[in-house]
């Protein structure tokens, strides 16, 4: 059973976290079919514990997660791909020794995208011309911008209806940070739904509708991405100032 | 060259065709599972037990006891997953190795309580191969062959296959892998089954060339566990590579001093490249 293509990710009170220590509090999000969402906020706000509930990795302790008709905390992680959510986890996590195809052929494991393997691998190609080059090359040899782009790929193998992006900008020189970022524009294009969680404020808000604030655990402020860009409070605190 | 020499050298590379099939299902489960089986060589023995049951006792063409063993002892490496490794996942390693060392005797026990402590021979021979003074039997040349064989065929599986795919990343980085629709816990099955399938397979190729008794492992487990930490724990190339190596170690070392001491021989090597590389021969 696969996800109604317009299915709404809505999270309301969710606690979570990791044994005693609580990251999130009676935090609540809404991300509507086609929407590009960012989360920001600083280093250990919760952004990624955010993002692991949603792809079922981090069970809530309170609150509920639904995408579409799907109950996410009642659902083991490992089905969630076949409901439509894909994560690209911090860190883009690729399987080094793998070659590119293989780790897109990793992404494509669930049945009904290996039925269609040669149709998705030709749209990420499509998408990103760079991977069909570096095909039969291993992931880990590839510069950390192409690993971006392979780990998105890998994500988009299962023909997702929502992507989730951790920190796609993290631990890459300024110039490749601005490639990633068009990367993301890119599949917005493609009219697929996009939660992108970031440190890199300024960058984020550029390529979201909407974004959330999230500090300390806690939804902090959320509004258009140009009205949050030109609140001078969320300037000061999140944006250096500038 | 020496002929006897250069004998032991081929004898060598058989025989670690042959060690290469337990080194490589060890090297998989280990790498996927990440748990040893320190009963390994019994599953092995398992296996011989079944070809001789059937080949002899019931009366089946060889090649059908051989095909029947393959399954049986996959399925045994399935229910040893599930009994024993499953319940200790998040166990410490010594427990496991309790645990998986104590099927070790219950197989042994098993064994010597239905078949007795007898020798149990299949009585199959083939003709020896021979070019100029160089004898190499037959039965062993097959029983490579067939090892080559049986590697390739895990090869492609891993290489081509979803599954086997799935393989091979999971050996690196198992968290990340419900985020691609991977059940970590139906990886671990299918390893489980391949590693006994090929515990199996190398039960068919020993039990043509040794008796069977309840005691056999001992005579190919330490070694095989040797041969895996040489090439690295998990690192299947390394294995497979080591594998020969030692064969050749083994089968030489009869040749330079004399047969009985030949395993103190690989022994010896084996320590010395335990401290020049603790972490294995061939590890990148």
């Amino acid at each position: 059973m696969k996800a109604e293509a317009g299915s709404t990710l809505v999270l309301n009170g969710i606690r979570a976290g990791y044994g005693d220590f609580q990251a999130l509090f009676d935090v609540g999000l809404r991300v509507s079919p086609g929407e590009a969402v960012g989360v920001v906020g600083p280093n250990g706000a919760g952004k990624t514990t955010l993002l692991r509930v949603i792809s079922g990795m981090v069970r809530p302790k309170a609150g509920t997660a639904r995408f579409g008709e799907v109950d996410i905390a009642a659902t083991p992680s490992h089905e969630l791909p076949a409901h439509g959510i894909a994560h690209v986890p911090e860190n883009r996590r690729l399987f080094p020794h793998l070659t590119v195809e293989e780790n897109l052929k990793v992404g494509a494991f669930i049945p009904s995208a290996r039925k269609r393997f040669a149709e998705r691998a030709e749209y990420v190609f499509n998408l990103f011309p760079k991977m069909a080059q570096r095909r039969h090359q291993l992931a880990g040899t590839m510069s950390g911008g192409e690993q971006q782009m392979c780990a998105i790929g890998r994500a988009l193998m299962c023909n997702p209806r929502i992507l989730l992006l951790d920190e796609p900008s993290a631990g890459l020189a300024p110039l490749v940070v601005a490639q990633v970022f068009e990367l993301v524009k890119r599949i917005r294009e493609e009219g697929l739904t996009v939660l992108i969680v970031e440190q890199n404020v300024a960058q984020v808000l550029r390529v979201v509708d909407r974004a959330y604030v999230l500090d300390a655990g806690r939804v902090v402020a959320e509004g258009a991405a140009a009205t949050l860009a030109a609140d001078p409070a969320i300037r000061n605190s999140y944006l250096g100032g500038h | 060259m020496d002929p006897f020499l250069l004998e032991a050298i081929l004898n060598g590379i058989l025989l670690g065709g042959v060690f290469a099939l337990p080194v490589l299902g060890c090297n998989l489960v280990f790498g996927v599972v990440d748990v040893v089986w320190l009963c390994y060589a019994e599953l092995v023995m398992v296996g011989m037990y079944a070809v001789w049951f059937l080949h002899t006792q019931q009366g089946w063409p060889l090649m059908m006891a051989f095909a029947a063993a393959l399954p049986v002892v996959a399925v045994l490496g399935v229910a040893l997953h599930l009994c024993v490794v499953r319940p200790l996942l998040g166990a410490p390693p010594i427990n496991q190795l309790l645990a998986t060392g104590g099927v070790l005797f219950i197989l042994q026990g098993g064994a010597m309580l239905v078949f007795g402590t007898d020798f149990r021979s299949l009585g199959v021979e083939m003709p020896p191969m021979e070019w100029g003074d160089v004898f190499i039997s037959g039965t062993k040349l097959a029983a490579f062959c067939a090892a080559l064989v049986g590697a390739g065929a895990l090869w492609a599986f891993l290489k081509f296959t979803y599954i086997g795919i799935a393989i091979r990343a999971i050996a690196r980085d198992r968290e990340v892998m419900p985020l691609m629709g991977v059940d970590p816990r139906r990886v671990y099955l299918v390893a489980s089954a391949v590693g006994g399938a090929l515990a199996g397979l190398a039960a068919c190729l020993l039990v043509v060339q040794l008796d069977v008794h309840p005691f056999i492992g001992l005579s190919f487990g330490p070694i095989t566990f040797m041969i895996c930490v040489m090439g690295g724990l998990g690192n299947m190339p390394g294995g497979f590579l080591a594998a020969f190596l030692m064969g050749v170690i083994v089968s030489t070392g009869g040749f330079w001093w004399n047969t009985e001491m030949s395993y103190v021989i690989a022994f010896a090597v084996f320590i010395v490249v335990i401290f020049a590389r603790p972490q294995g021969l061939f590890s990148r």
